[in-house]
This record gives C-alpha cells, structure tokens and sequence, in this order.
C-alpha cells in the first residue's frame, strides 16, 4: 500500500539527512520526497511517499516522530488532504501530433513551457492519478522525459458540520 | 559577568552537570578543552584507546545511573570511538560524547584530522550535533545532557570545533530546558493501566518478562512489588538481569537463546506476557511465529517503536516503567476486588507447573573430574563475592555463562554488552565501574579471544589504581563462534583457534599487575580467593573445558521450545 506521510521539522543543516538516513538504515523506502521551508522559517515541511503493510508504516512514523528534529508526523488520506504533484514532460511533437498534444495539454489544463521544432515541455499539476492519466495518454504519442516534484499535501480546512 | 573561554565554559557546564570523572584521550582538536579542565576538579581518566574511553564511561554510567562523558580528538579519535557509541546506543546507556573539530573555517575541507563525526555517529547515536555558533555553546551541551538521560536514555555526541572553543563567551545562565519536539511520555494513561489490571487479574499463566528499561529506570522495587503482590514469575534478557532478584522464588532467570528450560516453556505457554522495558529482540524471541502463542501481550514501554515492532501488542502502555508499574501496584492496592491471598491461591497450579520444570531441566553441567568447568568458575566467584559483586563481561561464551551462573540479586551489577555484543567491553566498562565505585568488587568474566581486544587498558586500570579482577575462561577459542561451527558447521573449525595467545600472567606482570592461573579444578578456589584479597589489578587465567558449550541453546530460527539441552 502507497502511504503519504507529511513531516514538520526543524529547519537546520543535517535534519534531512536524518529522516532519509533513517529510511536507508532500517530499510523503509522512499518512492518520493519533497521538502522545503514553511511559514515558520525555522520549520520546514517534508512530504514522503513510502510503499509498504500498515505495521511498517506504523513503525516509520513512530521512528520519525522519535527523531529529536521531528516536530510533527501526519499521516495523509486524500479525505482529509488536498494532495498535489507537479510534473514536466517532455513530449514528442512533430506535425502529425502537435495539435494532439496540445488538446491534451488543454484538456488536463497543463501549460506549454518550452517549445522546440521537434517537442513541447509541458507543465502539469494535480493528484498523483491526474498525473498517471496523462502519462498514459502521452506515452503512445512520445514521452521523451519526465521529470515529477514528488507529491505535496495540506490538511483540508475543517468544514463546519 | 566577565568572559571565558568555551573550554573553560564547557568545564564549566560538566560541573553544572554534575560531572567528577571523564574518560578521555587527547589529540590537536581538544589541546584547550584538556587545557581548562585541568584547572578544574574533575579527573580525566586517561584511557589507552578512544574506544576504551567510550566504553569506560558506558560502565561507568551502567553502574551509577548517572551519564558518562568521553572526550575524544577529532578524526580518528572520533572514529576510535565510534564502536564504543554504537554499544551504548543498542543498549540505551545514556552519555556525553565530546568530540574535537577542526576549526570552522576548515571544516569540508579535508583537513588534517578531519572527518564527519556528525555523519558518522548519525545513526548510533540518540542524537548529535555539530556546534557552529559560540552562543549555541552551552546550551546545546545543555541539551545534550538532557536528551541523553531522559526519555529512553542514548548517547548524545556533541562535536567542538576547536576555534570555537577557543573563543570567549559570557557562560549563559541555567534556564529550564524545553525541546518542543523532544518531549517523552513519561506518564501512563490511566486507562491503559486499568486495562491491564483487570486483564492481569484474570490470566491464569502470566508471566513478566523484564528488560534493561527496568535497570534504567531505577523501577526494581517497584517490579519486585509487583511480582510478588501477584505471585507472578518473572524471567529476565540479558540486559534485565538483576532487576529481580535471581534468587528469588519468582524468578525464572533469563530467557530466549541461552536461558532456562522454565523460562522459555513458562513464556511458550503463557496466556498473559508482561512486557517491561523490553524489546522482543531476535535473541530473546526466537523465531517469531511461534513466540508467545497463546499469551496476550502487555508492553510497557517509553519508547513507542519499541512496541508492535516485532510482536503484536494487546496492551501497550507508552511510560516510563517506574510510573507505570507504581501506577499497577496502586491500582491494586485500591482495588476492592483483588485479594493478595487468593491471586496466590489462584496462580498455585501455574507456580507448580514451573517449579516441576525447574526440577526437570534446571541449569546444569557435566562436573567431572579435574578439569576446570567454566560454570564452576562463575559459581565459585559469586559464592566468594556473596553475589555483591559488580560484574562486567566480554562476549562470547564466557558472557553466557556469567549471565546463567553468576545469581544477580540486585540491579546495576551485571554490566554487558547485550545489543551491540561488542568484544572488547569488558575490561575498560570495568574500569569505568571501578572509578565510580572504588571500594566495591569489579570483576571482568572475559575469554581469551575479547580480552585481547582492549587489553591495552590494564595500563590504564593500573595508572588509576582501578584492582579490577579480570578472569579470563581460557578456552583457546573464539569460543561462542566455535560452539556454532560444532553444531552447525560439521565441527569445521574455519579460524576460531588462536594457536598464539599471550602468557597472560607474565603478560598481568607486565603490566603491574597480579598473575595468577589455575589449571585445575582444585586451583579454582585458591586462585579466585587470592584475587579477591588482592588491592591490585588481578588477572586470573583459567584453563577451561576447551570444548565447553553453552546450553540451553535455542538453534537460530527454531523456536524456544526447541532447546538443545545439556
Ligand atoms: C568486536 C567483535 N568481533 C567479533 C565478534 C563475533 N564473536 C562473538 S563471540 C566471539 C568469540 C569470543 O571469543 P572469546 O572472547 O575467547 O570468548 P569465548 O566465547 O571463548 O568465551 C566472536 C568472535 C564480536 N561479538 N565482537
Ligand atoms: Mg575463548
């Protein structure tokens, strides 16, 4: 099973060494990883998907949460959770496909950020299903590269019953 | 206030701290901090070896409960130490590890005696740090203190560039320490503490299986309570031993790979196990499917990983033990329902169940004729202490046997490498335990094949009038490894006999200290007695069974009822 876990922690050198030290160590793994500074300036925010049965889930987040640095450990559901990718790809674009690419483009409301005779790069966000879609659909016409952020998440704000 | 160096501050701050011995080796990195503590009243121990002076001030800490501080030069007085960090990290023994940097402007450089300590030590230790801004100075040698004593307790190592230190600084006033993202559960939930309670009052075979969390957290009397209110018997891992008394009625003594036939049939068909301070390790559970089967588990613990880690918990009680089992004994105290006499009355046939097993398979030996038993040594050095002895060990078989033959009433007094299993432990953890009790009895229960892994510190145990008594149990092997290769490797002894080993009575001599051998079993007594009436460093050579094994053994892989007998 895919598990998003969303971890707040201090904002010094050698924390993210830590928690990917802590993955490699006792042999959890990382499908993706994405960190940066929140709007605390000395906590930053790492979002990691890991893949594995609920005990070994279980086991990452309370092994985070005992590092000294981890300030706080969630474990993200997409009830609760807005969650978020970004990917470029680099798509084949010739004359056959070039109008193709760019309906699908459209239809995904993803942006053309780079444009060569041969090829278009395209930026998309959106959940990691929306991305997969895509994927799927561009892969017949040509994907040359693809290059993905890893997935983000915030809580949903909320809602007053 | 005026200035002061940040070597005389961190002198100073290991004051604050409480701090009288350290363990210690200098080098270019740590010239100011050696400096300044000279003018100080806390006595450096100046060890042979770096990984001695960690493992010094492990025993050190073992037996007082206290932390204990090394101090070490940067680069490979660092990693000299890092063996050492790693032993006391499996074992959460807390300390202080101060290591010396290169200054600021160097570091990633390369340069002279450089290395990452910081790096290195990340995933053996409970948490470290590189100190870059003076200001940062003392607070984190503050925090380091505080991380390695609460909670479950791990050594802190704290890097010190030397510029750094060298600069001066206004020493920061003692303000309460809060760490918003360090903050154990020290309590119970009372909840889970009733839950327990009424579960304990209706199993019919519980049983209580303590670890090293118990010694930690100074709860003996508190589980002794407890035990004995309930009737319930009580086995012990290796690094639990004494947390019970082992002479007691109620005790099982150790259980898993090498414990007693009672312990591991009692936990096999127990149908509550009471889990304190424990861990489920490998050594302990066997193999896993068939660990505990018909029990539900209650685990008290303060360190959450450590609960369903390995083992499924019904019950899992997140605390310090000594609170929660205080909070156990008072809840039946209050408790209306439960009568002291009639839970004894109830638990009769379960009682009677595990003394016929103690009577069937008791820890045994084959003592024949004059060759000296190594379990025989053991038994003779507890009769002449009266069991007051502190003991440490290496590793290997003479480990085992000190763990199944040396009774520990008390806690605090079987020092051992359990997790890491570091050869090499023994001698200098003895020093350490020495210096913080120079009066008691200290003996190293050593094999011929760890003691020459830090021998280097019967210098040191003699420069510190340490009169540790070292009995080496001669075995000519690597003995553990070659019990293994006997049982499991059709007898192919693959590098396990040291055809060359020192003379270690001329080698006691050299030292300065006392040699003494016995090469039979009549010899024993005298030798061990002498020892004893010796203010000196001793080493005794015991010339042992050379093919002695360590049994009970449970093969790995097979489950604990699956024990190779004597
Ligand atoms: C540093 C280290 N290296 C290797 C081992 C593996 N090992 C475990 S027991 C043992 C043999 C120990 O021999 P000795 O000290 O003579 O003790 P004996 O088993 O003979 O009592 C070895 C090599 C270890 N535990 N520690
Ligand atoms: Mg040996």
């Amino acid at each position: 099973m895919k598990h998003t876990i969303s971890v707040l922690l201090q904002n010094k050198p050698g924390v993210l060494s830590r928690v990917t030290g802590l993955f490699s160590g006792r042999g959890f793994n990382i499908e993706s990883l994405c960190v940066a500074e929140t709007l605390d300036p000395n906590v930053s925010c790492l979002t990691v998907v890991s893949r594995g049965e609920d005990t070994i889930i279980e086991q990452i987040t309370k092994q985070l949460n005992k590092l000294i640095d981890v300030i706080k450990v969630t474990e993200i559901n997409d009830k609760d959770f807005v969650e978020r990718e970004m990917v470029l790809l680099r798509v084949k674009a010739e004359a056959a496909t070039r109008a193709e690419v760019l309906r699908v483009v459209d239809i995904f409301r993803g942006k053309v950020v780079d444009v060569s005779a041969k090829s278009y790069a395209i930026e998309l966000t959106g959940s990691a299903s929306k991305i997969q879609a895509i994927i799927d659909i561009l892969r017949p016409i040509g994907i040359k590269e693809i290059i993905r952020t890893g997935i983000i998440a915030m809580p949903r704000a909320t809602k007053t019953k | 206030m005026g200035k002061i160096t940040g070597s005389q501050a961190v002198v100073r701050c290991l004051q604050e701290e409480g701090v009288k011995t350290i363990f210690g080796y200098p080098g270019g990195a740590v010239l100011d901090l050696f400096d300044a503590l000279m003018d100080s009243d806390i006595t450096n121990v100046l060890v042979r070896h770096e990984q001695g002076a960690v493992h010094a001030a492990d025993g050190f800490a073992r037996v007082t409960g206290e932390v204990g501080v090394a101090l070490l030069t940067s680069g490979p007085g660092a990693t000299n130490g890092v063996t050492g960090i790693a032993t006391a990290h499996m074992d959460s023994i807390p300390l202080v590890i101060l290591t010396g940097q290169v200054p600021r402007p160097l570091i990633g450089n390369d340069a002279f005696q450089e290395v990452d300590i910081v790096g290195i030590t990340r995933p053996c230790t409970k948490h470290n740090y590189l100190v870059s801004n003076v200001e940062d100075l003392i607070p984190t040698l503050r925090k380091a203190f505080h991380i390695a004593r609460t909670g479950r307790p791990g050594p802190v190592l704290v890097d010190l560039p030397k510029d750094l230190v060298a600069t001066k600084l206004i020493y920061p006033e003692k303000t309460p320490i809060h760490l918003s993202s360090y903050q154990p559960t020290f309590y119970p939930h009372p909840v889970q503490i009733e839950k327990a309670c009424r579960r304990i009052m209706k199993a019919a075979k519980p049983v209580l299986y303590v670890g090293g969390g118990v010694i930690l957290s100074n709860s003996s009397k508190e589980l002794t309570e407890l035990a004995e209110k309930l009737s319930i018997p009580v086995t012990m891992t290796l690094m639990g031993l004494g947390s019970y008394p082992g002479s007691q009625k109620l005790s099982m003594g150790m259980l898993g790979m090498h414990g007693t036939y009672t312990a591991n049939m009692a936990v096999a068909e127990s149908d509550l196990l009471i889990a304190v301070g424990a861990r489920f390790d490998d050594r302990v559970t066997g193999k896993l499917a068939d660990f505990a089967t018909k029990a539900d588990i209650i685990h008290i613990d303060i360190d959450p990983t450590s609960i369903s880690k390995n083992v499924r918990v019904d019950i899992p009680i997140v605390a310090d033990c000594k609170n929660a089992l205080a909070a156990m004994n008072k809840w039946f105290d209050t408790e209306s329902s439960f009568k002291p006499a009639e839970q004894g009355e109830r638990l009769k046939p379960w009682l009677t169940l595990i003394s016929e097993w103690t009577a069937k398979h008791p820890l045994a030996y084959k003592d024949n004729g004059t060759i000296i038993k190594p379990q025989y040594v053991i038994e003779t050095l507890h009769q002449l202490t009266g069991g007051q002895a502190i003991i440490t060990t290496e590793v290997g078989q003479n480990q085992m046997w000190a763990a199944q033959f040396y009774t520990f009433d008390y806690p605090r007094h079987f020092v051992t490498s359990g997790g890491l299993g570091t050869m090499g432990f023994g001698l200098p953890a003895a020093i350490g335990a020495q210096m913080a009790f120079p009066n008691r009895t200290v003996i190293d229960i050593a094999g011929d094949g760890s003691i020459q892994m830090n021998i280097q510190e019967l210098a040191t145990a003699k420069q510190y009038s340490c009169p540790v008594k070292v009995a080496i149990l001669n075995n000519g092997y690597l003995g553990m490894v070659r019990q293994w290769q006997e049982l499991f490797y059709c007898k192919r002894y693959a590098s396990t006999t040291m055809d060359v080993v020192p003379d270690f009575v001329e080698l006691a001599k050299a030292y300065g200290a006392v040699g003494l051998r016995a090469t039979t079993k009549s010899e024993v007594e005298p030798v061990i007695r002498e020892a004893l009436a010796t203010n000196n460093l001793v080493i005794m050579d015991f010339k042992i069974e050379r093919e002695e094994g360590v049994y009970p053994m449970v093969p790995a892989g097979k489950a604990n009822t699956e024990m190779l007998l004597v």
